[in-house]
């Protein structure tokens, strides 16, 4: 069901996020992104581009209009609760130094 | 509203001068955002065009050695065009738009690839000087204001060291060859040395944008300093290979602990740098032709991915 307008208009390439991890890795990191016009293409592409020498085990690709970011304008209110909770840290807790394997 | 934007100003400079990046979320100068769009973009041209005058040489190799090495790093530089063009993409212009201001002459790429490559030895001096120029300006760059560029940045770096490495073992096969194949690298050099010093810019006082690019920390360190760093890494270089740099001037200077060096020909870097270069309509020609001949492919892979999107949803729908 093409319009006029859709017909005129260049569709280009979508945007996609490259994660990898690597062999030695934990977690999936971000490489970088590329256009593809599908999730096969977006994969192969990745491969060539992003792991000419061997940087990765796994690749994840998303389209970039599928990521949800935090406002880093909002980064004060976001990030408050964790600010005044040092009682999360191990070092918050006294404990004599003769003390060990803690 | 006058207010904010002298407050939001202020917050940006004390977030540079504290060091920290920019993001592309964060609210930047509408003049940060132009002079990077410019900046990265003709960066990127400049490793998609760069691949032309090396590409060049890749069917005549010598041997299997030079010839998998030559398509790994013009492979690299694509990949270094990707990087950048996504730089440039996260501050609010398509890639449509960055390649039609690449083809209608509106944004520049790096006068060095104007030059034409007429030997075999030419692809060593390349390397060797070319990437040599870059590799100082690109860690200079690891540490620029703009989060997305720096990355951009350092992982060319990681790719850039074996492009020079790669370039200079060429110019030493050559130069401890045949004397005809020291000839040869011999006039390489010869052509390439000035072009690559031109490569880091106008000098410092003709560059009206330098100190705003230094406040923003956009640029860490001025043209005419970064060529001096060229220049002083370099010329231990030649006179290792055996070869004479081709300028008279040349002097090592005891007081600066740097090499002192002639004129620059600025009516030559400016006659380039406004078209007038030997390769300039060759290469701004391959790059239109690449495009619009390849516009068929890019269609019919939207075409196709769009038919599979459709006999999945009809397929769900039965």
């Amino acid at each position: 069901m093409s319009t006029i307008v859709e017909i005129m208009t260049k569709k280009e390439w979508p945007i996609w996020e490259v994660f990898i991890r690597s062999k030695n890795g934990l977690e999936h990191r971000h490489a970088g992104s590329l256009h593809a016009a599908d999730a096969e293409m977006a994969l192969e592409n990745a491969r060539d581009v992003y792991t000419r020498r061997q940087e990765g085990v796994s690749l994840w690709v998303v389209e970039s209009k599928h990521i949800v970011a935090s406002n880093p304008s909002e980064n004060g209110e976001m990030f408050e609760p964790a600010a005044d909770k040092a009682y999360r840290h191990p070092t918050f807790y006294v404990l004599p130094d003769e003390l060990k394997h803690m | 509203m006058e207010l904010d934007i002298n407050k939001l100003e202020v917050d940006f400079q004390a977030r540079i001068d504290a060091g920290e990046n920019i993001e592309p979320k964060n609210w930047m100068p509408e003049k940060y955002r132009k002079t990077h769009i410019r900046q990265i973009s003709q960066h990127a041209h400049s490793e998609i065009v760069g691949m032309l005058p090396e590409g060049n040489w890749i069917t005549r190799a010598p041997n299997l050695r030079r010839k998998v090495g030559l398509l790994a790093k013009v492979q690299d530089e694509a990949g270094h065009g990707l990087y950048l063009y996504s730089a440039a993409e996260t501050l609010g212009i398509s890639r449509d738009e960055l390649f039609d201001q690449l083809h209608t002459g509106k944004a520049k790429y790096s006068s060095i690839f104007n030059y034409p490559t007429l030997s075999w030895a030419d692809i060593g001096a390349i390397g060797w000087l070319v990437d040599g120029a870059a590799i100082i300006n690109q860690v200079m760059l690891t540490r620029t204001s703009y989060g997305p560029y720096a990355r951009a940045m350092v992982r060319i770096c990681k790719e850039e060291s074996f492009h020079q490495r790669q370039g200079y073992e060429m110019m030493l096969t050559l130069c401890n060859g045949t004397p005809a194949q020291k000839a040869m690298a011999q006039d390489a050099l010869n052509r390439f040395w000035w072009p690559s010093i031109m490569m880091f810019g106008p000098r410092d006082e003709e560059s009206p944008h330098t100190e705003q690019a230094m406040k923003w920390k956009i640029k860490r360190k001025t043209n005419d300093e970064l060529r001096q760093q060229f220049v002083d890494n370099t010329v231990p270089q030649a006179e290792l290979l055996g070869l004479t740099v081709p300028d008279p001037n040349l002097k090592w200077n005891e007081e600066r602990g740097s090499y002192d060096f002639g004129p620059i020909d600025w009516d030559e870097f400016w006659q380039v740098v406004k078209g007038n270069g030997r390769c300039n309509k060759e290469r701004l020609g391959a790059r239109v032709k690449a495009w619009e001949e390849g516009e068929w492919v890019r269609d019919a892979a939207i075409a196709y991915s769009e038919k599979k999107g459709n006999k999945k949803e009809a397929k769900k729908a039965s």
